[in-house]
């Protein structure tokens, strides 16, 4: 499995995905030869079934791909986790902070990852990442907010779930939490579009499956952001959701709106169990 | 325009009491959810029905049927079931209730409706993300349904 990288992108270029083998694979995520990564689990009590395991998308792609993500000299993602730490330490705002002013190392970071989406007392909501940034910024530093999806945004939320990695996602779902997931959930089952497509109809009855040379993964989102290969660049949850929502020929949710704070939180909450791996490889 | 190929259309079936493609809203499913009725009074196509289903902006049937006639075509899906024998399995009737709106016969099937322009959850323009107003067109025409009807027809093995 572990090939040069060199070879790993020449097979990409070359490689043609057709009608192969089509269930996940068995291969073993080891990062850097020390993270040990977990890809598969068990799936979390409120699934009820609905899933044998969870498991994450890294397990869908080929081995060229795969073997991307094994080693940070590999994985593209990690440029932009550089860019994150320069702006981390970059002082912005009217108030002459940086994130450093007030966080000193990103390693104070570590856990956040897997918790998020989660609830804020203080603004008396689910908050994700991308929202805690932009609350930072605006009320702390006094800084413009990073576009939700853009490129700062990304590079950000790269370098904070490089701090977790290899942790567990353990996403909270009940308490004050348990409407926006509900929420969420609902989300998540609707047919939306003219293709009357939810996430479930790919997600979760056809994980495994190819939808013409694509290879549906169950959609989980503890690898994000995400570096594909097919923009590259990095890649945010919401980004991605919109792109699917827009794919059943429906009218999209907007990134950072309640509802896609909602799916974000349900579909985390699904991945209960499996390693954070951001910034991850995909094609 | 519109008026002339109606004309047309008309003139083809000796000037029968035919107005035109049955509208996607009164296509007459029955309990099984086939049609019996054709939806043009033409005869389909089966050469244009296979283009229909191998073209990405047109049926994209491939995309989760896997159809060994249509091999020509890359990357069939496994969504959906192997259409190879189907005209076996089938008949015409059942194969255009199926296009048309696969819902009457397999309730809450994955399969897009592919005759159907209203009764959406956020209708998008296209694929363009934008809100789409109702009725929206329908994925294929009358006449392409027909066509692909024509091609499935064709696929028997026994």
């Amino acid at each position: 499995m572990k090939i040069s990288a060199m070879t790993a992108i020449a097979a990409v270029l070359f490689s043609v995905p057709g009608l192969v083998s089509a269930d996940a694979d068995d291969d073993q995520l080891v990062i850097n030869g020390e993270i040990e990564m977990t890809t598969k689990t068990e799936p979390p009590a409120h699934l009820d079934g609905a899933l044998p395991e969870i498991i994450s998308g890294w397990h869908f792609r080929a081995d060229e791909t795969q073997a991307l993500q094994m080693d940070d000299f590999d994985n593209s993602g990690m440029i932009f986790v550089d860019e994150g730490r320069a702006q981390w330490n970059e002082v912005a705002g009217s108030e002459g902070k940086s994130c450093a002013s007030c966080h000193e190392d990103p390693s104070s970071m570590e856990g956040v990852r897997a918790t998020y989406p989660k609830w804020d007392e203080d603004a008396g909501e689910v908050q994700t990442v991308a929202m805690q940034i932009n609350d930072c910024r605006e009320n702390n530093m006094g800084a413009e907010p990073y576009g939700y999806t853009s490129t700062e945004m990304a590079n950000m939320e790269a370098l904070i779930a490089l701090q977790s990695r290899g942790m567990p996602v353990d996403v909270a779902i009940d308490g004050p939490v348990r409407e926006t997931w509900e929420e969420g959930k609902e989300i998540y089952y609707t047919r939306f579009g003219q293709l009357e497509l939810s996430c479930a109809n790919c997600h979760e009855q056809n994980y495994g499956n190819r939808i013409r040379s694509d290879h549906l993964s169950q959609g989980q989102i503890n690898g994000f952001p995400v570096y594909r290969m097919k923009n590259a660049k990095l890649n945010t949850v919401h980004a991605r959701f919109k792109g699917c929502v827009r794919d059943t020929r429906a009218e999209t949710f907007k990134p950072g709106s309640d509802e896609f704070v909602a799916l974000e939180l349900y579909v985390a909450s699904r991945g209960n169990g499996l390693s954070v791996e951001g910034p991850s490889v995909r094609n | 325009m519109k008026l002339s190929t109606l004309t047309l259309a008309a003139s083809l079936v000796g000037g029968a009491a035919l107005a035109g493609p049955v509208a996607p809203t009164d296509v007459k499913f029955d309990d099984y959810g086939s049609v019996t009725q054709s939806l043009t009074g033409q005869p389909g196509d089966p050469e244009n029905g296979a283009k229909v289903m191998k073209t990405k902006s047109l049926g994209n049937c491939i995309s989760c049927h896997q159809v060994s006639a249509l091999s020509d075509a890359p990357f069939h899906g496994e969504v959906g079931p192997i259409l190879d024998g189907v005209a076996d399995r089938w008949a015409e009737a059942d194969l255009r209730g199926i296009v048309s709106n696969a819902k009457k016969t397999f309730p809450g099937t994955v399969m897009p409706a592919y005759y159907k322009t209203e009764g959406y959850i956020r209708p998008g323009k296209a694929f363009t993300g934008k809100a789409g107003e109702e009725p929206l067109d329908p994925l294929l025409s009358a006449q392409q349904i027909e066509d692909v009807v024509a091609f499935l027809m064709t696929l028997k093995e026994e």
